[in-house]
């Protein structure tokens, strides 16, 4: 699905990512790992087409398709999803407008007729239950005044609905309490399908405790010093980043 | 200047003074008689003024508009109308500057309760009207003021006698037919202690169309008209008694717009203003508020500029007893060459402790032959206050524009959605059903939004 060839990055003229290379499949659970400065959220934005980042050389290709060379949009309704770190307040754009026009976008996208309202409503509201949400979030402004947890949920039942192929989680982790790392876990354990990949990119191995990963990888001074299975996450939450880092070294 | 001849408007007076409403009351002569000396004196104000220095007004002065004296209202067509005259509300209709009771609605109105034209109130209750005129706008301020006190033919009366909550709006409908005319209105609103009113001020050109997009600039549809509407509205707020004041300014293209609102408030009387600037060529609006003890007021503000628009707000809040709140929130939207003018003046006087006010004022600018001038004034005397001030001139956030295109959505969509909704924050505060959908309609013309249920915004 997501093919990444010796990728290679510059943020003002810094180069960041060093060659990455990264091959994930349909179906498959991708952990990266590291620590603070290593590159990872680089990764995550250069993935989604963030601006201010460089790609100096290398490829990334998605389906077939050249990633790096699509609008961030187009990677959108191709089924690329950035679920952030720090979701975005947007005043005065409401939870449902949002989601409506990215719904349509999509099937703009793919020649389908815009969904209906009917139909709509009652595909969002099956999710907003799943989640365990109030039916009141849909009519609040985006993200405006939410709380850490409710951002995240939110990103979640975006990603619900617009059912992406390629789900890339940027530190979803971060700034969730117990209660709010469980029912974000579990929503995107529900969304584990064979068509669907995750890449996700967090600091601590907490995450992983709920959503369990196919492959973990960690990434130090911009590039993939180790590859392995779900028990390199537990290894590096006992002996830390260190251990990695000094063995590259 | 100081010569007779500083406006050429002056020289015009005597011909349309015989026309002029108030003839039989020597109070009312004298009152114009100084005004027209006061005017002619000075002529319209000049940006060499400090608090005209944005605005330059020289136009209406080469133009010379001429008053209307033809008091039909038979050119304005019933269907247009209904786009702008608002339902469940009583409406006061002025049509180049004259009562049209042909168009106007107000049966049924609580019988202790006065909304009636200028030129009714003249007649009827000259006594209240001369209690009033003049008391809240002061002559010397600029010399719109005097002109407006020499040249009115007529606006709006409202009396809303002590503890009377009206249970609808009464809208004030302003319209201009002609190119060239010139719409000199005066309105006084006075709600007595425990009163609660809300009026609605709507100024329209009627080639502008339905959904408020300028009708001259939509193919095939004729040129703009040119014209002056020179208003000015006094509110006076009784103790404990509550108006709000929505004006919705969506003059010709051609236009230029001076409206005034001028409020004296009593002990503990609250009061609320919607200030939406979306129209003429030339617009100025001036509010200006006397907090007593303990009253509250909030002014919001909504500018839209497009092509050489210059919409030029100038607030003005006087502090003048302890214990007073004010809030204070502006938005504009400047594309083209538009030019956007905030000036914000808090004056704290040395007796007014306890002050609590807070002033914003928040611009996007959509192009980069945009402008805007943005000016908030802080003068505090007391030393016991809290006052705070704030301004921000800019574009949209990239942030919130990334984060809406990795949900789909285009970059140019996503723009115009962030502009909408900043916007639209203003329109939100409308409470009065009808007019916010109006409102919104209008907004909704200038910044487009695809699919979307109104509901949702």
């Amino acid at each position: 699905m997501l093919s990444i060839k010796n990728l290679t990055v510059n943020v003002n003229d810094k180069q960041i990512l060093k060659g990455i290379n990264l091959e994930i499949k349909a179906g498959e659970i991708h952990a990266i790992m590291g620590p603070n400065g290593s590159g990872k959220s680089t990764l995550s934005h250069v993935l989604s087409g963030k601006g201010g980042y460089t790609v100096t050389g290398g490829s990334a290709t998605y389906q077939g398709k050249d990633l790096l060379e699509m609008a961030p949009e187009i990677r959108a309704r191709e089924g690329v999803f950035l679920a952030f770190q720090y979701p975005v307040e947007i005043p005065g754009v409401s939870n449902i407008y949002l989601l409506k026009a990215a719904l349509n976008s999509i099937r703009k996208h793919h020649g389908q007729p815009e969904v209906d309202a009917m139909d709509f409503l009652t595909l969002v509201k099956d999710k907003v239950r799943l989640l365990e949400m109030d039916e009141k979030f849909l009519y609040r402004a985006v993200n405006e005044g939410f709380s850490g947890g409710e951002k995240k949920r939110n990103e979640i039942l975006q990603m619900a609905i617009l059912e992406p192929r390629l789900c890339i989680m940027d530190e979803t982790d971060s700034g969730l309490d117990i209660d709010a790392l469980k029912i974000v876990s579990e929503g995107v354990n529900s969304l584990r399908s064979p068509e669907r990949a995750f890449v996700m990119v967090t600091h601590y191995q907490r995450l992983l405790d709920y959503i369990k990963p196919d492959k973990v990888h960690v990434l130090a001074h911009g590039q993939i010093v180790k590859s392995g299975g779900a028990d390199l996450a537990l290894e590096l939450e006992e002996k830390g980043y260190s251990w990695v880092e000094e063995a590259e070294a | 200047m100081t010569t007779a001849t500083a406006s050429r408007y002056a020289a015009e007076y005597q011909t349309i003074a015989p026309a002029l409403p108030g003839q039989t009351l020597p109070w009312l002569q004298a009152l114009r008689a100084e005004a027209l000396m006061a005017f002619s004196a000075q002529g319209f104000p000049s940006p060499r003024e400090e608090e005209w220095r944005y605005t330059n007004v020289l136009g209406i002065e080469k133009k010379l508009f001429a008053p209307s004296i033809d008091l039909t209202g038979s050119d304005v067509d019933a269907d247009w109308l209904k786009a702008y005259q608002l339902e469940d509300t009583w409406s006061v209709v002025l049509v180049n500057g004259h009562f049209s009771a042909e168009l106007s609605v107000l049966e049924g109105l609580p019988e202790a309760v006065s909304v009636m034209s200028m030129a009714d109130a003249l007649a009827k209750q000259p006594g209240t009207v001369e209690k009033y005129l003049g008391r809240a706008a002061d002559q010397s301020e600029h010399s719109f003021i005097a002109f407006n006190t020499a040249w009115f033919t007529d606006g709006l009366f409202v009396h809303v006698p002590a503890k009377v909550v009206l249970d609808k709006p009464i809208q004030l409908l302003h319209i201009v037919t002609g190119s060239n005319a010139m719409a000199t209105t005066r309105n006084i609103i006075i709600a007595d202690a425990l009163a609660e009113v809300k009026v609605i001020e709507t100024f329209v050109g009627t080639d502008i169309a339905k959904d408020g997009v300028y009708a001259a600039s939509l193919s095939g549809t004729g040129v703009a008209n040119a014209y002056l509407t020179a208003a000015v509205t006094e509110v006076f707020v009784g103790a404990c008694a509550d108006v709000t004041l929505y004006k919705m300014q969506s003059e010709s293209e051609k236009a230029y717009h001076f409206g005034g609102s001028y409020i004296k408030q009593a002990r503990d009387a609250r009061f609320t203003h919607h200030n939406f600037a979306f129209g003429g060529l030339l617009a100025r609006s001036d509010i200006h508020v006397d907090l007593d003890h303990a009253s509250e007021c909030e002014l919001n503000g909504l500018y839209l500029g497009v092509k050489r628009q210059h919409i030029d707000n100038h607030t003005r809040i006087n502090h003048l007893k302890p214990y007073a709140v004010s809030r204070e929130l502006y938005k504009g939207v400047m594309d083209d060459r538009a030019r956007g003018v905030f000036q914000g003046r808090v004056i704290v006087a040395e007796d007014a402790q306890k002050t609590d006010s807070q002033m914003n004022n928040r611009n996007l600018l959509l192009s980069d032959d945009a402008e805007v001038d943005t000016k908030p004034q802080l003068e505090i005397y007391a030393d016991d206050v809290k006052c705070g001030h704030g301004v921000t001139v800019g574009q949209l956030d990239e942030k919130s524009i990334f984060y809406l295109q990795s949900r789909c959505v285009d970059e140019e969509t996503a723009r115009n959605m962030l502009t909408f909704a900043f916007a639209n924050e203003m329109v939100d505060k409308i409470k009065i059903r009808s007019l916010h959908d109006r409102v919104l309609e209008q907004v909704l013309a200038r910044f487009p939004q695809q699919g979307v249920d109104k509901e949702w915004l």
